[in-house]
């Protein structure tokens, strides 16, 4: 297969210029797949499918009656990131991580922010991910926020956005491990001769960040991941992440309070748990706090987290951050708590609860994407180009019955990558989330979830709707530049 | 170890061991038919009793023939106990401990399951035989993986326990059903079709190879039949390997010294152990096979019980956790159902084979 007729059109390729003409990060991958017997790339796509399937990379779709796995789409060709591209991700991420962090800090304490009317008070606390028991809690070292997946996005032009923060439980991590496990086998040669940033450390990272936030005096912590169970969606990623740490793997019901610490149920008894990575919502984590129909969480939880005898990563309260309206004072924070100017960019973003931006989302609703405030996965969302009149009078309505509730976006042209559909090359639209993690200090994963729509023309890469993945190669910067 | 996750390895272990009795028994009932006398009506109601759930049978199947029995053991979805309901558990518990298991494990359930759900349930006789033996072997396949690829730490020895507390209920059963079938016919003692049967039985439990092999005693009597599939010390098939074996799995879980017990698990599998230890078939047969069978499966059930109270039960429920109560609730109702001794001779019978210590059991878990 040749990238001869491939034509990047008037999109931004991530790969190609223009016609025949690659990007200089990307110029070896395109020779080399040039170099491969006919018929090869499609034997080691399908190779590659196989692999995946075997390891049981799988996530769960909601509201489908079987209610089992699927196996996540992958597509052999690599997204590649050149190391000044990077180099410019790494700061903009650092700093955002950083003030989002002090405003989750400072909400849940002084207030500052609310308080110099940088952001109005009233959305605070309208926001669902806003949790009053949070009031006045120090989480361990000062961290909130320890583990993020930020969603980037390229427009036409190739600048990059930010496009969702993902402060709560962001999933995806074990695919990027999977997929290069995939494609190192798949192409060791290409690997041999391209410097790639390897991802293999993400597990050892990430047990670093958790046993730090353990108390001081404890030498040998208890790490636990807390997962919803087999039914959720990326269970798979959470029994794989607890794999790969080699720490237990619970459920709210293996874990109970007692003698005022978080212990858990084994087969020798209670063993006491110092550090929980929860892949569980605020809302349900302890139903005597939170919700209380909630029987995925533990009761008591929170009094032993606010004594300070259990780490939660992320912290509860984390999510206000996550809130849509939210997102759209980011950049102030960044200005407010660290004097600076945002690095990376916001999508321009309408916020429904202001009258004038109301009446404009309104009137433009076929070109904007309208986006519920708290819901992800690529539910609760309108893209007005592709809806049908009756889809956007019904959206319409329910905005004008809750306006704090939304957000709209333009439509973004969002960067492609050149993709094997039907046994052709063909550009499909990507967008990126790269892992941070939050413990002695901010560490930017080098790689991250390259999410691509596998329809052709579709805009939304999510899992759940349909889209497909891509291992993402990040470059090491030459020795000598 | 969590509890939750010996628990699952325990259920995913006796799944599938269930899964390969129930194959067996299907099988060797397949093979048998093929020469018995076709005067003689076809035994597929004993293998409806083996079962322990001959109420769900009637009240959905009514006549037990070949077609009724084959679809309901092997391909019914609401049949706890058929070959999918045991691989779809099986499946479901390796994957809430894929983590802890190891990734040969998983994929094999994995495609166990996918051979028993992908096959059709209208196979002919032929297919059908080699399906059997297919799942027969699968199991034995999953056995192997398990023992080469985990440690043999604690969750290795939930898993044997659970393997071979399953086997020993499922070896006393089939002779339980098959002594009743065969010895009362005092009019078919010493003819062909007697001799047959007690083949098929030792065939359903593989023991007719190892049977003729041993010492010096190779002729098939219903005595020596007896005393191999209960008391014989190296078949590992036979009920006392069984207990031997689970009891020292236990004691390696528990670190108690063998000899000596320190939970009521440990005591009731030692109390067990012994007893087929020095007990001689005659004993056995003298004070009644049923009689004694029975009392067995009720103490293979006791200690089952009391593994899951002392090492697997999860605290009492707290008031809020509405979930959880379900299956708190459940394990009140397996315990306050009477005991066998307290239900009038007649009856008994039947309620023999109404296995509800375990099959109450199973949806405790789901």
């Amino acid at each position: 297969m040749r990238f001869d007729t491939y034509d990047p059109d008037q999109f931004y390729d991530e790969l190609f210029k223009s016609p025949q003409q690659p990007r200089s990060q990307g110029q070896v991958l395109v020779d080399k797949i040039h170099g491969l017997p006919d018929g090869e790339l499609l034997q080691r796509q399908r190779a590659a499918q196989e692999a995946l399937c075997k390891l049981g990379a799988t996530f769960n779709v909601y509201g489908e009656s079987d209610g089992t796995e699927k196996i996540f789409p992958f597509d052999v060709i690599p997204r590649v990131i050149s190391a000044q591209d990077w180099h410019y991700l790494e700061r903009g991420l650092k700093q955002r991580i950083h003030a989002l962090n002090l405003f989750i800090d400072d909400v849940y304490h002084q207030q500052k922010i609310l308080k110099d009317k940088i952001i109005p008070e009233e959305l605070i606390y309208s926001a669902t991910g806003y949790l009053p028991p949070c009031q006045g809690l120090n989480p361990a070292k000062g961290v909130w926020c320890h583990i993020t997946g930020t969603d980037l996005v390229r427009d036409l032009d190739g600048e990059w956005y930010v496009l969702e923060d993902n402060l709560r439980c962001p999933s995806g991590i074990s695919y990027v491990l999977e997929n290069r496990q995939v494609m190192k086998s798949t192409f060791p040669q290409i690997f041999r001769e391209i410097p790639i940033q390897p991802v293999d450390e993400y597990p050892s990272h990430l047990l670093a960040t958790l046993m730090h936030l353990a108390p001081d005096n404890i030498s040998h912590p208890t790490v636990v991941v807390l997962t919803p169970g087999i039914y959720n969606s990326a269970y798979f990623e959470h029994s794989y992440l607890a794999q790969q740490m080699g720490i237990e793997l619970v459920e709210g019901r293996d874990l109970v309070v007692a003698d005022g610490y978080l212990q858990m149920q084994t087969t020798k008894g209670l063993q006491q748990v110092d550090v929980i990575y929860r892949r569980l919502d605020d809302d349900f984590m302890d139903p005597t706090t939170f919700r209380s129909d909630s029987t995925l969480g533990i009761p008591g939880l929170m009094e032993v987290y606010r004594a300070g005898r259990v780490a939660i990563a992320n912290a509860p309260g984390t999510g206000i951050a996550d809130d849509k309206v939210i997102y759209a004072y980011v950049p102030k924070m960044i200005q407010y708590y660290l004097g600076e100017d945002p690095i990376l960019a916001n999508v321009p973003t309408y916020l429904c609860w202001e009258e004038q931006q109301l009446q404009h989302v309104l009137a433009n609703l076929e070109q904007l994407v309208v986006k519920a405030a708290n819901e992800s996965g690529g539910y609760g969302m309108l893209i007005g180009s592709q809806s049908t009149a009756a889809e956007r009078q019904e959206f319409a309505q329910r905005i004008q019955a809750n306006p704090r509730n939304y957000i709209a976006q333009p439509t973004l042209c969002l960067s492609r990558v050149p993709t094997i559909l039907e046994d052709e090359f063909y550009g499909c639209h990507v967008d990126l989330r790269p892992y941070i993690l939050y413990g002695q200090d901010i560490y930017i994963h080098p790689g991250g979830l390259t999410r691509v729509a596998l329809k052709k023309g579709s805009l939304v890469v999510n899992s759940s709707q349909g889209g497909g993945s891509k291992d993402t190669w990040v470059l090491c910067q030459e020795e000598n530049a | 170890m969590l509890s939750r996750v010996a628990d699952s390895i325990y259920w995913l272990n006796r799944y599938i061991e269930r899964a390969e009795n129930v194959a067996r028994f299907l099988e060797v009932n397949l093979n048998l038919i093929l020469d018995l006398p076709t005067r003689v009506q076809q035994q597929w109601q004993p293998l409806v009793a083996t079962t322990g759930d001959k109420d769900f049978f009637e009240k959905h199947y009514g006549e037990a023939n070949a077609d009724n029995v084959i679809q309901f053991l092997a391909f019914d979805q609401t049949y706890p106990n058929s070959l999918i309901s045991c691989l779809q558990r099986a499946r479901e518990n390796a994957r809430s401990v894929r983590e802890v298991i190891s990734t040969e494990m998983w994929q094999h359930v994995n495609a166990f399951y996918l051979l028993v759900a992908n096959t059709a349930n209208d196979l002919t006789l032929a297919e059908l035989n080699q399906f059997l033996e297919e799942v027969r072997q699968a199991s034995h396949l999953f056995a192997g993986i398990m023992d080469a690829t985990i440690s043999h730490n604690e969750g290795w020895h939930f898993g044997q326990i659970g393997r071979l507390l399953e086997r020993a209920d499922k070896t006393s059963r089939i002779l339980d059903v098959k002594y009743f079938m065969l010895l009362p016919s005092v009019r078919d003692v010493g003819t062909p079709i007697d001799e047959l049967g007690w083949i098929a039985l030792l065939k359903s439990t593989s023991a007719y190879q190892m049977y003729r092999k041993r010492s010096e005693r190779h002729l098939i009597t219903p005595a020596e039949v007896a005393d191999f599939l209960i008391l014989d010390t190296d078949f590992p098939r036979s009920i006392r390997f069984c207990a031997v074996q689970v009891e020292r799995s236990l004691h390696l879980i528990s670190g108690s010294p063998m000899g000596t017990w320190r939970n009521p698990a440990e005591r009731s599998i030692g109390r067990l152990r012994s007893e087929l230890e020095y007990l001689t078939v005659e004993e056995i047969i003298d004070s009644g096979m049923h009689q004694f069978l029975d009392r067995l499966e009720q103490q293979i059930n006791q200690v089952d019980q009391e593994i899951y109270n002392t090492f697997l039960d999860r605290q009492p429920v707290q008031p809020l956790m509405q979930t959880q109560s379900q299956s708190y609730f459940l394990c009140i109702s397996i315990l306050s159902i009477p005991p066998p001794t307290l239900i009038p001779r007649r009856l008994f019978w039947v309620l023999t084979y109404c296995d509800f210590v375990p099959g109450l059991q199973q949806n405790n878990k789901f």
